[in-house]
Protein backbone atom coordinates (compact mmCIF):
# COMPACT_ATOMS: atom_id res chain seq x y z
CA UNK A 1 0.00 0.00 0.00
CA UNK A 2 3.28 2.68 0.59
CA UNK A 3 4.52 1.92 -2.49
CA UNK A 4 0.92 3.41 -4.44
CA UNK A 5 1.07 6.19 -1.97
CA UNK A 6 4.72 6.76 -2.92
CA UNK A 7 4.19 6.38 -6.44
CA UNK A 8 1.48 8.71 -6.73
CA UNK A 9 3.46 11.24 -4.44
CA UNK A 10 6.07 11.03 -7.51
CA UNK A 11 3.57 11.78 -9.97
CA UNK A 12 2.24 14.77 -8.41
CA UNK A 13 5.97 16.09 -7.53
CA UNK A 14 6.77 16.29 -11.58
CA UNK A 15 2.98 17.75 -12.32
CA UNK A 16 4.10 21.10 -10.03
CA UNK A 17 7.63 21.16 -10.62
CA UNK A 18 6.71 21.39 -14.51
CA UNK A 19 3.82 23.73 -13.92
CA UNK A 20 6.60 25.92 -11.68
CA UNK A 21 9.02 25.89 -14.70
CA UNK A 22 6.25 27.13 -16.68
CA UNK A 23 5.29 29.68 -14.43
CA UNK A 24 9.11 30.77 -14.47
CA UNK A 25 9.36 30.93 -18.46
CA UNK A 26 12.00 28.16 -18.48
CA UNK A 27 9.79 26.19 -20.60
CA UNK A 28 8.01 27.21 -23.52
CA UNK A 29 4.43 25.85 -22.73
CA UNK A 30 4.34 24.31 -26.82
CA UNK A 31 7.38 21.59 -24.72
CA UNK A 32 5.21 21.86 -21.24
CA UNK A 33 2.04 20.30 -22.34
CA UNK A 34 3.03 17.02 -23.55
CA UNK A 35 4.84 16.48 -20.39
CA UNK A 36 1.84 17.92 -17.75
CA UNK A 37 -0.25 15.17 -19.98
CA UNK A 38 2.48 12.45 -19.41
CA UNK A 39 2.06 12.97 -15.95
CA UNK A 40 -1.51 13.22 -15.71
CA UNK A 41 -2.37 9.94 -17.53
CA UNK A 42 0.83 8.71 -15.12
CA UNK A 43 -1.19 9.78 -12.27
CA UNK A 44 -4.55 8.55 -13.63
CA UNK A 45 -2.78 5.21 -13.87
CA UNK A 46 -1.22 5.22 -10.63
CA UNK A 47 -4.44 5.69 -8.90
CA UNK A 48 -6.31 3.02 -10.64
CA UNK A 49 -3.76 0.26 -11.13
CA UNK A 50 -6.67 -1.80 -12.76
CA UNK A 51 -6.46 0.07 -15.92
CA UNK A 52 -3.41 -0.94 -17.04
CA UNK A 53 -4.16 -4.51 -16.08
CA UNK A 54 -7.06 -4.07 -17.93
CA UNK A 55 -5.22 -2.61 -21.03
CA UNK A 56 -2.10 -5.20 -20.82
CA UNK A 57 -5.20 -8.03 -21.38
CA UNK A 58 -6.14 -6.05 -23.93
CA UNK A 59 -3.31 -5.71 -26.05
CA UNK A 60 -2.34 -9.10 -25.01
CA UNK A 61 0.88 -8.29 -22.67
CA UNK A 62 1.08 -10.54 -20.08
CA UNK A 63 2.62 -8.95 -17.14
CA UNK A 64 1.42 -5.34 -17.05
CA UNK A 65 4.11 -3.47 -16.08
CA UNK A 66 5.68 -4.68 -19.13
CA UNK A 67 3.22 -3.01 -20.95
CA UNK A 68 3.95 0.35 -19.43
CA UNK A 69 7.59 0.09 -19.41
CA UNK A 70 7.43 -0.34 -23.26
CA UNK A 71 4.83 2.72 -24.08
CA UNK A 72 7.25 4.42 -22.17
CA UNK A 73 10.25 3.48 -23.90
CA UNK A 74 8.68 4.43 -27.26
CA UNK A 75 7.56 7.57 -26.29
CA UNK A 76 10.89 8.57 -24.68
CA UNK A 77 12.80 7.81 -28.35
CA UNK A 78 10.20 9.82 -29.86
CA UNK A 79 10.85 12.67 -27.64
CA UNK A 80 13.91 12.31 -28.16
CA UNK A 81 14.33 12.42 -31.80
CA UNK A 82 12.19 15.22 -31.71
CA UNK A 83 14.48 17.39 -30.06
CA UNK A 84 17.21 16.18 -32.14
CA UNK A 85 15.07 17.40 -35.39
CA UNK A 86 14.44 20.80 -33.24
CA UNK A 87 18.25 20.87 -32.77
CA UNK A 88 19.07 20.54 -36.24
CA UNK A 89 16.14 23.26 -37.18
CA UNK A 90 18.09 25.60 -34.52
CA UNK A 91 21.40 25.20 -36.17
CA UNK A 92 20.33 26.27 -39.26
CA UNK A 93 18.90 29.20 -37.60
CA UNK A 94 22.26 29.96 -35.85
CA UNK A 95 23.51 29.27 -38.94
CA UNK A 96 21.53 32.07 -41.38
CA UNK A 97 21.42 34.56 -38.69
CA UNK A 98 25.77 34.60 -38.27
CA UNK A 99 25.84 34.68 -41.94
CA UNK A 100 23.93 38.00 -41.90
CA UNK A 101 25.54 39.36 -38.54
CA UNK A 102 28.83 38.70 -40.71
CA UNK A 103 27.43 40.56 -43.75
CA UNK A 104 25.97 43.21 -42.29
CA UNK A 105 29.23 43.95 -40.20
CA UNK A 106 31.04 43.76 -44.17
CA UNK A 107 28.23 46.20 -45.35
CA UNK A 108 28.97 48.11 -42.08
CA UNK A 109 32.97 48.78 -42.54
CA UNK A 110 32.10 49.13 -46.39
CA UNK A 111 30.10 52.08 -45.65
CA UNK A 112 32.16 53.56 -43.12
CA UNK A 113 35.50 53.49 -44.85
CA UNK A 114 35.12 55.93 -47.50
CA UNK A 115 33.96 58.60 -44.64
CA UNK A 116 37.27 57.91 -43.00
CA UNK A 117 39.61 58.42 -45.65
CA UNK A 118 38.53 62.50 -46.36
CA UNK A 119 39.51 63.57 -42.93
CA UNK A 120 40.13 67.05 -43.21
CA UNK A 121 36.59 67.60 -44.36
CA UNK A 122 34.79 65.71 -41.20
CA UNK A 123 36.63 67.69 -38.80
CA UNK B 1 41.09 47.06 -55.24
CA UNK B 2 41.14 49.52 -52.43
CA UNK B 3 38.08 51.72 -51.44
CA UNK B 4 37.62 54.59 -53.50
CA UNK B 5 36.14 57.65 -52.14
CA UNK B 6 33.02 57.47 -54.19
CA UNK B 7 29.86 58.76 -54.32
CA UNK B 8 27.94 56.17 -54.45
CA UNK B 9 26.66 55.59 -50.43
CA UNK B 10 23.18 56.66 -51.39
CA UNK B 11 21.87 54.62 -53.79
CA UNK B 12 21.60 50.94 -53.69
CA UNK B 13 24.25 49.47 -51.82
CA UNK B 14 23.69 46.39 -53.43
CA UNK B 15 24.71 47.10 -56.64
CA UNK B 16 27.81 49.24 -55.51
CA UNK B 17 29.61 46.50 -53.71
CA UNK B 18 32.42 47.34 -51.15
CA UNK B 19 35.19 47.98 -54.04
CA UNK B 20 32.70 49.84 -56.39
CA UNK B 21 35.62 49.18 -59.60
CA UNK B 22 34.28 52.64 -61.24
CA UNK B 23 34.63 51.31 -64.08
CA UNK B 24 38.54 51.37 -64.16
CA UNK B 25 39.76 48.07 -64.09
CA UNK B 26 38.50 45.83 -66.77
CA UNK B 27 37.14 42.80 -65.37
CA UNK B 28 37.47 39.28 -66.25
CA UNK B 29 36.91 37.79 -69.91
CA UNK B 30 33.41 37.87 -69.35
CA UNK B 31 32.60 39.65 -65.88
CA UNK B 32 32.74 40.19 -62.37
CA UNK B 33 34.82 37.02 -60.53
CA UNK B 34 35.57 37.31 -56.52
CA UNK B 35 37.93 34.86 -55.08
CA UNK B 36 36.34 33.44 -52.08
CA UNK B 37 39.04 32.82 -48.82
CA UNK B 38 37.52 30.57 -46.32
CA UNK B 39 40.23 31.14 -43.72
CA UNK B 40 40.04 29.73 -40.03
CA UNK B 41 43.51 30.27 -38.12
CA UNK B 42 45.05 31.20 -41.26
CA UNK B 43 47.71 34.09 -40.12
CA UNK B 44 50.63 32.42 -41.62
CA UNK B 45 49.53 31.38 -44.97
CA UNK B 46 46.60 34.25 -45.51
CA UNK B 47 48.33 37.41 -46.38
CA UNK B 48 50.27 35.49 -49.33
CA UNK B 49 47.96 33.88 -50.56
CA UNK B 50 45.80 37.66 -50.95
CA UNK B 51 49.37 38.72 -52.65
CA UNK B 52 49.13 36.25 -54.83
CA UNK B 53 45.63 36.65 -55.94
CA UNK B 54 46.29 39.87 -56.38
CA UNK B 55 49.50 40.14 -58.79
CA UNK B 56 47.82 37.12 -60.82
CA UNK B 57 44.46 38.56 -61.21
CA UNK B 58 44.39 42.31 -60.14
CA UNK B 59 40.89 42.63 -61.53
CA UNK B 60 39.30 40.21 -59.35
CA UNK B 61 37.70 40.56 -56.03
CA UNK B 62 38.69 39.10 -52.90
CA UNK B 63 36.70 37.87 -50.44
CA UNK B 64 37.92 36.46 -46.68
CA UNK B 65 35.37 34.63 -44.63
CA UNK B 66 37.05 34.22 -41.28
CA UNK B 67 35.54 31.52 -39.56
CA UNK B 68 36.07 32.69 -36.32
CA UNK B 69 39.30 32.25 -36.30
CA UNK B 70 41.44 32.69 -32.41
CA UNK B 71 44.37 34.08 -34.20
CA UNK B 72 45.15 37.26 -36.38
CA UNK B 73 43.17 35.93 -39.60
CA UNK B 74 40.60 39.26 -39.38
CA UNK B 75 42.75 41.85 -38.82
CA UNK B 76 45.69 40.45 -41.51
CA UNK B 77 42.89 40.57 -43.56
CA UNK B 78 41.73 43.66 -42.98
CA UNK B 79 45.13 45.14 -42.82
CA UNK B 80 45.08 44.00 -46.68
CA UNK B 81 41.88 46.05 -47.55
CA UNK B 82 40.21 42.98 -48.24
CA UNK B 83 36.34 42.90 -47.72
CA UNK B 84 36.16 40.05 -44.71
CA UNK B 85 32.81 38.41 -43.50
CA UNK B 86 33.86 37.91 -39.85
CA UNK B 87 31.30 35.33 -38.69
CA UNK B 88 30.88 35.43 -35.08
CA UNK B 89 30.46 31.67 -34.70
CA UNK B 90 32.31 28.78 -36.00
CA UNK B 91 30.59 27.34 -38.79
CA UNK B 92 32.94 25.21 -40.86
CA UNK B 93 34.11 25.61 -44.66
CA UNK B 94 30.79 24.57 -45.77
CA UNK B 95 29.28 27.23 -43.64
CA UNK B 96 32.03 30.18 -44.82
CA UNK B 97 31.29 29.48 -47.73
CA UNK B 98 27.52 29.82 -48.27
CA UNK B 99 27.68 33.52 -46.45
CA UNK B 100 30.02 33.62 -48.87
CA UNK B 101 28.06 32.88 -52.05
CA UNK B 102 25.43 35.25 -49.96
CA UNK B 103 27.97 37.64 -50.33
CA UNK B 104 28.50 37.13 -53.93
CA UNK B 105 24.75 36.90 -54.75
CA UNK B 106 24.17 40.55 -53.02
CA UNK B 107 26.76 42.09 -54.87
CA UNK B 108 25.82 40.28 -58.14
CA UNK B 109 29.08 38.73 -59.29
CA UNK B 110 29.01 36.20 -62.63
CA UNK B 111 31.73 34.17 -60.72
CA UNK B 112 32.80 32.79 -57.77
CA UNK B 113 35.92 31.08 -56.95
CA UNK B 114 37.32 29.13 -53.65
CA UNK B 115 40.39 29.26 -52.88
CA UNK B 116 41.99 27.38 -49.61
CA UNK B 117 43.80 30.12 -47.28
CA UNK B 118 46.72 28.08 -47.10
CA UNK B 119 48.39 28.00 -50.14
CA UNK B 120 47.07 24.96 -51.42
CA UNK B 121 45.48 26.76 -54.56
CA UNK B 122 47.13 28.09 -57.32
CA UNK B 123 45.41 31.07 -58.43
CA UNK B 124 47.01 30.98 -61.81
CA UNK B 125 44.78 28.31 -62.71
CA UNK B 126 41.38 30.43 -62.51
CA UNK B 127 41.58 31.72 -66.03
CA UNK B 128 41.65 28.05 -66.86
CA UNK B 129 38.33 27.62 -65.01
CA UNK B 130 37.00 30.48 -66.29
CA UNK B 131 37.55 29.10 -69.61
CA UNK B 132 35.80 26.18 -68.70
CA UNK B 133 32.95 27.97 -67.36
CA UNK B 134 32.35 29.84 -70.41
CA UNK B 135 32.48 26.72 -72.57
CA UNK B 136 28.95 26.80 -70.75
CA UNK B 137 29.75 24.57 -67.64
CA UNK B 138 28.09 26.30 -64.28
CA UNK B 139 30.44 24.49 -62.09
CA UNK B 140 33.98 24.17 -62.63
CA UNK B 141 36.11 22.03 -60.03
CA UNK B 142 40.05 22.41 -60.25
CA UNK B 143 40.96 19.04 -60.60
CA UNK B 144 44.11 17.18 -58.90
CA UNK B 145 44.68 13.50 -60.83
CA UNK B 146 43.58 15.01 -64.05
CA UNK B 147 47.11 14.94 -65.76
CA UNK B 148 48.67 18.61 -64.48
CA UNK B 149 50.67 18.87 -61.22
CA UNK B 150 52.52 15.70 -59.36
CA UNK B 151 50.01 15.66 -56.37
CA UNK B 152 49.81 11.95 -55.66
CA UNK B 153 47.51 10.32 -52.91
CA UNK B 154 48.56 6.82 -52.03
CA UNK B 155 46.94 3.54 -51.01
CA UNK B 156 43.71 3.25 -49.08
CA UNK B 157 43.00 6.75 -49.70
CA UNK B 158 43.85 6.95 -53.07
CA UNK B 159 41.46 3.97 -53.58
CA UNK B 160 38.81 5.96 -52.37
CA UNK B 161 39.36 9.10 -53.92
CA UNK B 162 38.31 7.14 -56.71
CA UNK B 163 35.91 5.44 -55.84
CA UNK B 164 34.02 8.26 -55.10
CA UNK B 165 34.90 9.87 -58.52
CA UNK B 166 34.00 6.64 -60.15
CA UNK B 167 30.18 7.36 -58.50
CA UNK B 168 30.01 11.15 -59.43
CA UNK B 169 31.45 10.76 -62.51
CA UNK B 170 28.46 8.33 -63.07
CA UNK B 171 25.73 10.53 -61.41
CA UNK B 172 27.04 14.00 -63.51
CA UNK B 173 27.60 12.33 -66.84
CA UNK B 174 31.19 13.82 -67.00
CA UNK B 175 34.46 12.53 -65.89
CA UNK B 176 35.76 13.52 -62.70
CA UNK B 177 38.97 12.59 -61.19
CA UNK B 178 38.99 15.18 -57.78
CA UNK B 179 35.28 15.31 -56.86
CA UNK B 180 36.72 16.45 -52.96
CA UNK B 181 38.48 19.25 -53.88
CA UNK B 182 37.37 22.54 -52.45
CA UNK B 183 39.51 24.19 -55.65
CA UNK B 184 35.53 25.05 -57.52
CA UNK B 185 34.07 28.21 -60.09
CA UNK B 186 30.60 28.70 -59.45
CA UNK B 187 28.86 30.85 -61.92
CA UNK B 188 25.27 33.09 -61.66
CA UNK B 189 23.37 29.73 -61.01
CA UNK B 190 25.56 28.18 -59.06
CA UNK B 191 26.08 31.08 -56.99
CA UNK B 192 22.42 31.74 -56.14
CA UNK B 193 21.91 27.87 -55.74
CA UNK B 194 24.75 27.51 -52.84
CA UNK B 195 23.65 31.15 -51.33
CA UNK B 196 20.70 28.63 -49.86
CA UNK B 197 21.72 25.64 -50.31
CA UNK B 198 25.33 24.72 -49.68
CA UNK B 199 25.64 21.80 -46.32
CA UNK B 200 27.89 22.42 -43.59
CA UNK B 201 28.73 19.30 -42.76
CA UNK B 202 32.31 17.30 -43.14
CA UNK B 203 32.19 16.46 -46.89
CA UNK B 204 29.01 18.53 -47.50
CA UNK B 205 30.92 21.27 -49.34
CA UNK B 206 32.60 18.74 -51.90
CA UNK B 207 30.60 15.70 -52.42
CA UNK B 208 27.62 16.45 -51.48
CA UNK B 209 27.26 20.01 -53.11
CA UNK B 210 27.75 18.60 -56.08
CA UNK B 211 24.99 16.24 -56.01
CA UNK B 212 23.04 19.27 -55.24
CA UNK B 213 24.40 20.94 -58.24
CA UNK B 214 23.31 18.17 -60.17
CA UNK B 215 20.14 17.72 -59.73
CA UNK B 216 19.42 21.51 -59.76
CA UNK B 217 20.13 20.67 -63.07
CA UNK B 218 23.39 22.79 -63.11
CA UNK B 219 26.62 21.33 -65.44
CA UNK B 220 29.85 20.41 -63.86
CA UNK B 221 33.16 19.97 -65.54
CA UNK B 222 36.27 19.62 -64.10
CA UNK B 223 39.65 21.43 -65.31
CA UNK B 224 43.06 19.98 -64.70
CA UNK B 225 45.12 22.26 -61.74
CA UNK B 226 48.14 21.51 -60.14
CA UNK B 227 47.87 21.37 -56.20
CA UNK B 228 50.74 22.39 -54.36
CA UNK B 229 51.34 20.57 -50.98
CA UNK B 230 49.88 22.74 -47.87
CA UNK B 231 52.12 25.21 -45.91
CA UNK B 232 51.66 22.65 -42.78
CA UNK B 233 49.99 19.73 -42.10
CA UNK B 234 50.30 16.56 -43.91
CA UNK B 235 47.21 14.24 -45.49
CA UNK B 236 47.44 11.46 -43.64
CA UNK B 237 47.95 7.80 -45.68
CA UNK B 238 46.79 5.69 -42.59
CA UNK B 239 44.78 3.12 -43.46
CA UNK B 240 41.85 3.29 -40.42
CA UNK B 241 41.67 7.06 -41.21
CA UNK B 242 41.59 6.51 -45.05
CA UNK B 243 38.82 3.92 -44.20
CA UNK B 244 36.85 6.46 -41.68
CA UNK B 245 37.08 8.75 -44.55
CA UNK B 246 35.73 6.57 -46.95
CA UNK B 247 32.61 5.77 -44.52
CA UNK B 248 31.80 8.75 -43.49
CA UNK B 249 32.17 10.20 -47.44
CA UNK B 250 29.92 7.23 -48.70
CA UNK B 251 27.27 7.67 -45.92
CA UNK B 252 27.24 11.89 -47.19
CA UNK B 253 26.73 10.71 -50.43
CA UNK B 254 23.78 7.94 -49.79
CA UNK B 255 22.13 10.49 -48.14
CA UNK B 256 22.60 12.90 -50.63
CA UNK B 257 21.38 11.00 -53.26
CA UNK B 258 18.44 9.67 -51.64
CA UNK B 259 17.34 13.18 -50.06
CA UNK B 260 14.27 14.43 -51.57
CA UNK B 261 14.82 16.90 -54.15
CA UNK B 262 14.27 20.53 -53.05
CA UNK B 263 12.27 23.28 -54.73
CA UNK B 264 14.48 25.01 -56.38
CA UNK B 265 15.71 29.11 -55.07
CA UNK B 266 13.35 31.28 -56.66
CA UNK B 267 16.01 33.76 -56.88
CA UNK B 268 18.24 31.15 -59.67
CA UNK B 269 17.43 33.59 -63.13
Amino acid sequence: MSGYWFALALCLVLVVSLIQLLRRRRIREKYVALWIVVALAVIVLGAFPDLISGLARLVGVQVPSNLVFSVALLFLLIVCVQLSVAVSALEERTRTLTEEVALLRAEQTADDQPDETPDPADA
Amino acid sequence: MTIEPSAVDLDSRTAVGPEAEGGSAPSGADGRLLVIIPAWNEEETLPDVIAEVRRTGPQWDILVVNDCSRDQTSVLAHRAGVTVLDLPINLGVGGAMRAGYKYAQRHGYDYTVQLDADGQHDPAAIPDLLAAAGAGSNIVIGARFAGKGDYRARGPRQWSMRFLAAILSRLTGVKLTDTTSGFKLCDRRAIGLFAVDYPAEYLGDTLEALVIAHRAGLSVAQAPVAMRPRAGGSPSHSPLKAAVFLGRAFFALLIALSRPTRRLARSIP
